[in-house]
């Protein structure tokens, strides 16, 4: 049966081959792209799941500003802004033309709605602390939104940037969650649930159009399953591959072009901070002094990834190498746990959340740290349990998670964060930081609060997680890095 | 019997009213916030709180239990805490995928252990008999999932002939369909074969001893067609009650083996729904999957009764 | 070896030992199954004096090593030699499979017996139970206490026992059930025995032979369950080495390295074999002798 069937596509096939080969087809305008996680749903403004961004922004959604692939923000919806003298005033003006994919115009009355659902008390934005700044949202004509702020923001265009902050409908927000409403390049198709999503293309975009006439988003959670769909074309690219083990196969195959960029994952070994013995800055020394980052990384990531020595991601100008602020080295390590009490260690528990790179650096940690007598329980947990127990009533001793959001540094400087680490200098500094708008100054800022996390080997920093993209080498204009979560499509095209 | 059916429907209800309260209070105890989940590491205690608000969650227990019984009485599953769709919707698309196979996998493992079973009592204590028992010892003792790998690196990895993982879906059409769900119904199939061939060749040497194979035989009918026609419908009974009870092997199988090939079916439902803490699509699926077994045990044992009427009395103890 | 038998002495318990063996000698099942079987406890009680390697000790330098002299069956992913976590691996399957039939049996047969000793409402109730038990697909209230819990070999183990519960109640009960009916039973009640007392001096030991014999079936079963449950990431943890964990572990592996999902496949499938082929064999053995007591 499927002999015969295959017989008679090949045929069709062949005389297809010969037809289109004489009359030079032009380039594909279809791509299939890899995801491991399945979104939840599909709006951004209402969900934390990194897997809704990876679709819907930019391609989908837009906001007033979007971040592009080195960082930095670049208009969208709104063509232009003015700042005022004392920073609290923002003027934007609205590009005129733009309609949503329903048909219905963009306007400032959408941007007011927008912004007031999100910053609205009984909003479920995931990233609520975006708006917390802003004091009032106003039209003032049809295409100027004046937004006021409370204090003065440095990262507000930024914010604005944000997936959490793109620009919705009144119409149609309710069903975005399904049937996503944008004003972006592409308009949502359809979602075959537990398999893909569809995309095609926006004709009537107000800007610079998409190459591509549709995108479709395959859903393979298991690294096998992609390395399969990948070898037999199944599937065009996979922005970030999940199997770094498999990576080999696919730099030794010419059809592919693998390209190692940069993540903004500082994959750490959390540590309670509080909790005995991990409160002895001894312990913490000695944990980091046992630690072989490089193991890990060929062990954990088979060779990609760069290691850190503090909480900063090495590709950023204001990083400072601190690798070697405890350099692997047994000896000095069971000294140091000596001294704290624990001549013959001790034993403690950690906790690891289901991805792969978290699960097997855990192994390894665990390995290693038994060279000095501290022996780990493994105890593996679904990330609703980690956000429980460790993330929310930090009840744990060890945990291991990359935190992927960009320049997170500010996070050992809040009161009640689940490292539970308390330096009065370092929160001193971060306020500092807030205050200081020149560049140079900020750097040298950022380089001390990084050198004093490390010398306080607050937790284990062991290495800034890669992205690995994996794609067709006929495929332009995929991200090599990645600064926010987000397949930016509209500039993707075949070269053939 | 008439009796003993009111009884049998009775206690079948009362299994799943307590299973349904187990299931709930089980959940109940899962540790984890699904609203938490919802909104990651940098929700808001207040982003929090609405959320649970609008998704009915600080509501007590009872009042939450009953609507949700009060619910699937009168078919409302409820709605997705994560995908914000009617229950019902989201099972219907993943039945698509996991009932298909799992009759695939049936029919299939039907088509081969019948026949074995069949030849190898017919050829008892003869050499093709040890082959045929030999394979199904072997078929009992592979783990399902090894042999849906082993499967893998042949098919899929080395000769490339199909897919290793994944389904087109049936919009794709019904070929590429089937193609993406030939391994999965053999890898189901094959070890599930080798326990009904073995009942089968059991059944029908028992068959074969009775009087009336006999007769027939004497009476002039052929040996194959006295095996096939009078021996072969006798020695089903047990054979149906075993396939029966497998059901619930079945299902098993079909997770772990939708799991190995990432097919988007019941099974994987279970295991996302769980790991994002959206108890709605737990409860129903889990409630779901006990019944449907509670259920075939209820119709399994009446059938049984109407065949055997002295199980009748032993049922009623 | 029978040589050997003949040498023991002659009291009954040795004597119905030696029958059985003489018999077993005849039985291919049993001799092919309980080599294997043995041959599955030895490695089990091997891993606790000595492994060619250690299983934890973590080597990334020799990662996904080919079959050697100093590696016999190659290395994982972290430079572990699969060989010694192979032996390791049969010893958490024997507890894991064990554990789990205590508790089978030591709740499933004194329900049994209860049953069929008392009959109406208390036999109805406990076969309800049972039937629930048996309805709750076993992998999902696996899952569902891994969820509870998390995941490890203490919760496969209550898993896979509950599921044991309702397969030695009703074979225990159906044994029972029929015995009842025996005359040296009949025997017993008009000497005034409590049907307690009947259950457990005369129902029960004339029941283990089939008990044994199920008991080795749950057995092989508790070792795939066990397998099945490692390999969703629901069962054994590391770094404890478990066949299922390997197999999940290798299924990334499964485009260069192959032979890391076959080794342990193949360790699992021969060992279930061989756990089956010893229960036929048992129960081919056994079952002479049961008829002989009738």
């Amino acid at each position: 049966m499927r002999m015969l069937i295959q017989w008679r596509t090949l045929f069709i096939g062949i005389a297809m081959v010969i037809f289109f080969a004489t009359t030079a087809m032009g380039a594909k305008t279809h791509l299939k792209m890899g995801m491991v996680l399945e979104p939840p749903h599909l709006d951004p403004t209402a969900g934390a799941a990194a897997a809704i961004d990876e679709i819907v922004y930019a391609n989908v959604f837009e906001g007033l500003t979007q971040i592009d692939q080195n960082g930095t923000v670049q208009p969208a919806l709104a063509k232009s802004w003015d700042i005022s003298r004392d920073q609290l005033t923002y003027t934007f003006q609205l590009n005129t033309g733009v309609t949503f994919h329903d048909g219905t115009t963009f306007d400032s009355d959408d941007v007011v709605f927008s912004l007031t659902r999100a910053m609205a008390k009984d909003s479920v934005n995931a990233q609520k602390g975006l708006f917390k700044t802003i004091s009032s949202v106003k039209k003032q004509d049809s295409h100027t939104v004046i937004i006021q702020l409370k204090r003065p923001t440095g990262s507000f265009l930024f914010n604005m940037g944000w997936g959490d902050a793109v620009m919705v409908a009144k119409e149609t927000v309710q069903k975005n969650k399904s049937t996503p409403i944008g004003t972006g390049p592409f308009k949502f198709n359809k979602w075959v649930k537990g398999d893909r999503v569809e995309l095609i293309k926006n004709k009537s975009y107000w800007g610079n159009p998409a190459k591509l006439d549709k995108a479709t988003f395959k859903f393979i959670p298991d690294p096998a399953a992609a390395v399969n769909a990948m070898m037999a074309g199944d599937i065009d690219a996979f922005d970030n591959f999940p199997a770094p083990e498999s990576l080999s196969q696919f730099s030794a195959n010419s059809r592919f072009k693998v390209v190692i960029g940069n993540t903004e994952g500082e994959t750490i070994l959390s540590t309670n901070n509080t909790r005995a013995p991990f409160d002895q800055l001894k312990v913490r020394q000695a944990i980091a002094h046992a630690i072989n980052r490089q193991a890990i990384i060929d062990g954990a990531m088979f060779g990609y990834g760069t290691p850190i020595g503090s909480h900063f991601a090495p590709h950023h100008p204001a990083y400072v190498n601190l690798t070697y602020t405890f350099p692997y080295d047994l000896e000095t390590a069971k000294k140091l746990l000596a001294e704290a009490g624990y001549p013959n260690g001790f034993k403690a528990a950690i906790k690891l959340p289901p991805p792969s790179y978290a699960r097997r650096t855990g192994e390894i940690i665990a390995a290693q740290l038994k060279k000095i007598g501290i022996e780990l329980e493994i105890v593996p947990v679904e990330w609703a349990q980690w956000l429980d127990q460790v993330f929310k009533k930090t009840d744990y001793d060890l945990t291991i998670v990359s935190h992927t959001e960009p320049m997170d540094i500010g996070i050992y400087a809040r009161d009640r964060y689940y490292f539970n680490y308390k330096n009065a200098k370092f929160q001193a500094l971060m306020k500092q930081l807030d205050q200081t708008v020149e560049t140079k100054k900020r750097y040298a800022l950022l380089a001390t609060a990084q050198k004093i996390l490390a010398e306080d080997a607050v937790n284990g920093f062991l290495f800034q997680l890669a992205k690995h993209g994996v794609w067709n080498k006929n495929i332009q204009g995929l991200w090599a890095n990645s600064p926010v979560q987000a397949n930016n499509l509209t500039q993707v095209y075949w070269t053939k | 019997m008439r009796l003993f059916l009111l009884k049998r429907m009775i206690s079948t209800v009362l299994t799943l009213i307590v299973a349904s309260v187990v299931i709930f209070v089980v959940l109940e105890i899962l540790p984890g916030d699904p609203a938490s989940f919802m909104l990651g590491i940098h929700a808001e205690a207040e982003t929090l709180a609405a959320l649970r608000a609008q998704l009915g969650l600080n509501q007590p227990l009872s009042i939450r239990y009953l609507e949700w019984i009060g619910g699937l009485l009168t078919g409302d599953l409820g709605n997705s805490y994560t995908y914000d769709v009617p229950v019902a919707e989201l099972i219907r698309d993943r039945i698509m995928v996991s009932f298909p196979l799992a009759l695939l996998a049936i029919t299939l493992s039907t088509l081969i252990a019948i026949p074995l079973g069949v030849v190898a009592a017919s050829q008892h204590n003869k050499p093709l008999d040890f082959l045929i028992m030999g394979f199904s010892q072997l078929g009992i003792a592979i783990p399902n999932f090894w042999f849906a790998m082993l499967l893998t690196i042949v098919f899929a990895v080395t000769l490339r002939w199909l897919p290793a993982g994944g389904f087109v879906g049936w919009d794709a059409g019904i070929i590429p369909a089937l193609t993406s769900l030939l391994l999965p119904t053999v890898a189901l199939a094959l070890p599930q074969s080798a326990i009904l061939a073995r009942v089968t060749r059991s059944s029908m040497l028992d068959v074969l001893k009775e009087d009336y194979i006999r007769t027939a035989r004497a009476k002039g009918v052929g040996y194959w067609s006295a095996l096939w026609h009078h021996a072969l419908r006798n020695a089903m009974i047990p054979v149906i009650t075993i396939m029966g009870l497998q059901f619930s092997f079945l299902l098993a199988g079909t997770i772990i083996i939708e799991n190995v090939f990432y097919l988007p079916g019941i099974g994987r439902l279970i295991f996302q729904a769980i790991s994002q803490r959206d108890l709605i699509v737990v409860r129903d699926l889990v409630l779901l999957l006990s019944a449907a077994v509670i259920l075939i045990n209820f119709v399994v044992d009446i059938l049984y009764a109407l065949v055997d009427p002295r199980l009748r009395g032993f049922n009623d103890g | 070896m029978l040589w050997l038998i003949h040498a023991c002495g002659d009291s009954t318990m040795v004597k119905q030992l030696k029958e059985v063996l003489q018999d077993g000698l005849y039985n291919r099942k049993f001799i092919i199954g309980s080599s294997i079987t043995l041959l599955f406890f030895a490695m089990a009680l091997l891993s606790y004096t000595w492994t060619p390697h250690s299983v934890e000790e973590i080597n990334i330098a020799v990662k996904l090593a080919k079959p050697s002299l100093e590696y016999w069956l190659g290395t994982d992913h972290f430079g572990r030699d699969i060989f010694s976590m192979l032996i390791f691996g049969a010893r958490n399957s024997v507890i894991v499979a064990m554990v789990a039939i205590v508790i089978g049996m030591g709740v499933g047969v004194p329900l049994g017996l209860i049953a069929a000793a008392k009959k109406g409402w208390i036999d109805e109730t406990i076969m309800r139970f049972n039937d629930f038990t048996f309805a709750f697909p076993a992998l999902i209230s696996a899952i569902m206490i891994t969820a509870i819990l998390g995941p490890g070999s203490v919760n496969s183990i209550i898993a896979i026992g509950i599921f044991n519960i309702p397969v030695f109640a009703r074979i225990t009960r159906g044994t029972a059930l029929s015995l009842w009916k025996r005359e040296f039973i009949l025997a017993a009640k008009s000497a005034g025995k409590g049907s307690i007392q009947i259950s457990l001096e005369h129902i029960l030991p004339n029941a283990s032979n089939i008990l044994i014999v199920q008991a080795t079936i749950q057995f092989a079963l508790g070792i795939l369950a066990e397998a099945g449950l490692s390999y969703l990431g629901l069962g054994t943890q590391p770094p404890a080495p478990s066949w299922g964990k390997m197999l999940n572990d290798a299924q990334t592996f499964i485009h260069f390295a192959p032979q890391l999902a076959i080794y342990p496949g193949l360790t699992i499938a021969i060992t279930v074999l061989g756990l089956n082929l010893f229960g036929d064999g048992l129960r081919d053995v056994l079952d002479p002798k049961l008829r002989r007591s009738r």
